[in-house]
């Protein structure tokens, strides 16, 4: 049966948020991307004469305590937060649906093992491993990311093995596997295909949180080091002189709120026109 | 006597889960299918006939018993060793296609898979797309956007697309409206006397299965309770079980 | 037929999914304890009509023009809590998968009685003893088994029957059922249509069955309405309908049917 009308325009709705989220978070990510010539001063030039000092035109966000213009430093921050948080995001999101496809497909002790591990990694405590792999491997960015994901793949392998579970029960991929498809084409050409939309709903729903992760050990000083300009590390820096100078905390706390408030309503809309459960709702 | 296409001993399924006792779904089924006979095999939802058709096809391992295809043992081939001799056509028309890919490439890929060039493969599709009675634009449209009827003879089409010496069809006709039904029996009987492939028939409309099949096998719980001339089951039925189905038709 | 009460009519009755109509013009009548087939492909409009009854269209449907009347009233225009007294008590719908509309993690009993103290207050035991009665009276042997049971430790065939008796214990006077057999195994589709007989011998009840299963038409259906593409293209007495089709549908539709060929 056609959908009636009152559907049609729902879901075209959705269509609209989906792009209008896009762009947005398309603008943010560029923003990372030229981020150094966006900004009005030098993000580490120190200026001790000018530090703490309030909002002003000339620097719209005020300084920090060592006179750099805060919103250059926001803006350059953008560059670590985002892109780490990419990358984290495509390396998990890849490597679980790859283990997890595997585990679903071969099943038997290897698929066991594996997902006995995965649950290893889930009970782990995120901030407690970061500080284990700080330890042993020295903080920083690189090993932030590292940390982060070396124990979120599992969420992506759990949903890839189920997915792939129902699909290699189904008729059409008996049919493949009846047409002489090799493993591999029937992984790549009819499983992955058939398991992505939840997979890609998740990851970018995972966006904002990893992004809320990274800057989290930031500010426990566990990422990013100074002088990097990184919102965790940038809001970690100030913020015994919260009651102070608010700004210097206000800044880069606004610019997570707002990168990850994008990147959630753009899961949202992804997830809208995605998951075969909201269609026709 | 010739070998037959299809020979099955004692075969055995048995479904476990963990930590309880196993579910015997084939329990010691023996049968032959001849080149170019048809054997319907008939029985309640249950019964253990998919199985049966799972197993032959290799997409299922067997717990025990033998399968032999053209006198080869294939018990423990491959389905990719087998997927030449043997094809099947599903009870649901729409769920045995990959819902993100055209009808054409769903009928193509055995040929592609057997090494056949792209516009080779287009060519023989659109031959085989006639062959069912579609016209060959079909190719390029999406399993929902065709109706039941006509994606089972797309269906038929992709099983038939290599060739096969065996042609199994699992309710292949269940899901369908009587009208298209009686249309798509036509087509299967038609090319499979054009084709001179045999016939493993699997279906619960015993009416159905005395005008297709040439002999009738009746299972039940995983073992065949009857076999014989397709007539002769239907007309003398030597067990209660057989005697209950027909007496249970409307 | 003159001095026989009509239940349930259908007059001229259209219904449209948004702009999108899918059944047009259709009137027949019901009439009391009469079993009325009503026949046809999928997609032809016949269980749009049982729905546009129990005002079940879902979002978007609705009858567009005619009217539907139950002993006199028009079903769409009634309110939704005159629709709710009537709904199950004096109009019930069965559905092709009764199983799957039981809650998982409640006995068969417990729901049962929650759906009949919705509409007659009644204590858990009265509403044993007459459940009880009405599942033996309906061939439906071990009845307090089945009450205790969940719904997956019953097989579908006997959760279909049980679906058929729980629409039977308000006693209503129309029972509208939709495929009600269509997934059911031969043996089980039998058993399910000689308890539907026996509910309108014993209660009669009026029926209407929707199927596409010609064979449980001719066994149950004293008339027949055949159906396609949302029009009525035949009507009439069951036999005449299916023995001496008039129309070129109907000829193709009884030709389709398998028939077995018995000899002797």
């Amino acid at each position: 049966m056609t959908a009636p009308e009152s559907m049609t325009r729902k879901r075209s709705g959705g269509r609209t948020r989906l792009f209008l989220f896009g762009a947005a978070a398309l603008l943010v990510v560029a923003g990372a991307f030229f981020s150094e010539s966006l900004c009005p001063y030098d993000p580490y030039l120190q200026n001790l004469g000018a530090a703490l000092e309030p909002p002003t035109a000339a620097h719209i966000f005020g300084t920090d305590r060592y006179g750099r213009d805060l919103c250059s430093r926001v803006i350059v921050g953008s560059r670590a937060s985002i892109f780490s948080t990419l990358a984290l995001v495509a390396v998990i999101t890849s490597f679980g649906t790859a283990l997890g496809l595997f585990c679903g497909w071969a099943r038997g002790r290897a698929d066991t093992f594996l997902m006995r591990v995965s649950d290893l990694c889930l009970a782990f405590p995120c901030l407690v491993f970061a500080l284990a792999v700080a330890g042993v491997l020295g903080g920083g960015l690189h090993n932030a990311v590292l940390a982060l994901a070396a124990i979120s793949w599992p969420k992506y392998a759990r949903i890839a093995r189920s997915q792939t579970l129902a699909v290699r029960e189904t008729d059409y991929l008996k049919a493949a596997r009846l047409a002489g498809c090799s493993a591999a084409r029937l992984a790549v050409r009819h499983i992955l295909p058939n398991i992505a939309g939840p997979i890609l709903v998740t990851a970018v729903l995972d966006i904002g949180t990893m992004m809320m992760e990274l800057a989290g050990l930031s500010f426990l000083g566990l990422g990013a080091k100074p002088p990097m300009a990184e919102w965790g590390s940038m809001m970690s820096e100030v913020r015994g002189l919260l009651q102070t100078v608010p700004w210097a905390v206000f800044a880069p706390g606004l610019a997570i709120f707002a990168a990850v408030l994008v990147f959630n309503l753009l899961g949202d809309a992804v997830r809208d026109e995605l998951d075969p459960k909201m269609k026709g709702r | 006597m010739t070998t037959p296409i299809l020979r099955v001993q004692e075969l055995k399924k048995i479904f476990s889960r963990s930590g309880r006792e196993g579910f015997a779904a084939v329990d010691g089924v023996s049968f032959d299918v001849g080149g170019g006979e048809c054997v319907g095999l008939i029985g309640e939802s249950g019964s253990g006939k998919s199985t049966v058709a799972n197993l032959v096809a290799r997409l299922l391992d067997p717990t025990g018993g033998r399968i032999y295809l053209e006198g080869n043992d294939v018990t423990a081939a491959d389905v990719r060793a087998v997927c030449r001799t043997v094809q099947m056509v599903f009870q649901s028309p729409r769920e045995s296609f990959d819902p993100r890919r055209t009808l054409g490439d769903g009928v193509g890929e055995s040929l592609r898979n057997a090494g056949q060039s792209a516009a080779e493969a287009r060519a023989a599709v659109a031959e085989l797309f006639e062959a069912v009675g579609l016209s060959p634009d079909f190719a390029s449209r999406y399993p929902h956007e065709v109706s039941g009827g006509q994606c089972q003879r797309a269906a038929i089409a992709r099983a038939i697309a290599i060739g096969p010496k065996l042609l199994i069809c699992d309710e292949a006709t269940s899901a369908l409206d009587v009208t298209v039904q009686a249309d798509i029996v036509a087509l299967l009987s038609r090319l499979i006397r054009a084709r001179a492939m045999a016939c493993l028939f699997i279906c619960h409309d015993l009416a159905l299965a005395q005008g297709f099949c040439d002999r009738l096998l009746v299972m039940r719980e995983g073992k065949i309770v009857e076999a014989g001339a397709a007539d002769e089951v239907i007309q003398s039925p030597k067990t209660e079980y057989t005697k209950m189905l027909l007496d249970s038709i409307l | 037929m003159n001095g026989v009460e009509e239940l349930l009519r259908y007059d001229r009755v259209s219904v449209g999914y948004g702009s999108i109509p899918v059944v047009h013009d259709v009137s027949f009548a019901l009439r009391a304890g009469e079993i009325l087939g009503i026949v046809g492909a999928s997609g032809s409009g016949k269980s749009t009509l049982l729905k546009a009854a129990m005002g079940l269209l879902g979002p978007g449907g609705a009858v567009s023009s005619g009217e539907l009347r139950y002993k006199g009233q028009n079903l769409p225009d009634l309110s939704e809590e005159e629709m709710r007294r009537i709904s199950g008590a004096e109009l019930a719908m069965i559905f092709q998968d009764t199983g799957a509309s039981f809650c998982p993690i409640r006995t068969v009993g417990a729901q049962l009685y929650e759906a009949v103290s919705a509409h007659e207050a009644l204590s858990e035991a009265e509403f044993r003893e007459t459940t009880t009665a009405l599942l033996q009276k309906l061939r439906l042997d071990d009845a307090a088994r089945i009450l205790e049971s969940y719904p997956f430790e019953l097989s579908g065939g006997m959760m279909q029957r049980v679906g058929i008796a729980a629409a039977m214990l308000l006693n209503p006077s129309v029972l509208l059922a939709d495929e009600p057999t269509s997934a059911l195994d031969v043996s089980a589709q039998k058993r399910a249509v000689e308890e539907m007989l026996l509910i309108r011998e014993l209660c009669h009840t009026a029926i209407i069955i929707v199927t596409h299963n010609i064979g449980v038409v001719r066994r149950m259906a004293d008339r027949v309405v055949v159906m396609k593409e949302g029009r009525v293209v035949e009507s009439g007495d069951a036999l005449d309908v299916l023995e001496r089709p008039t129309q070129a549908y109907t000829k193709k539709l009884m030709a389709a049917v398998p028939k077995l060929r018995r000899g002797a």
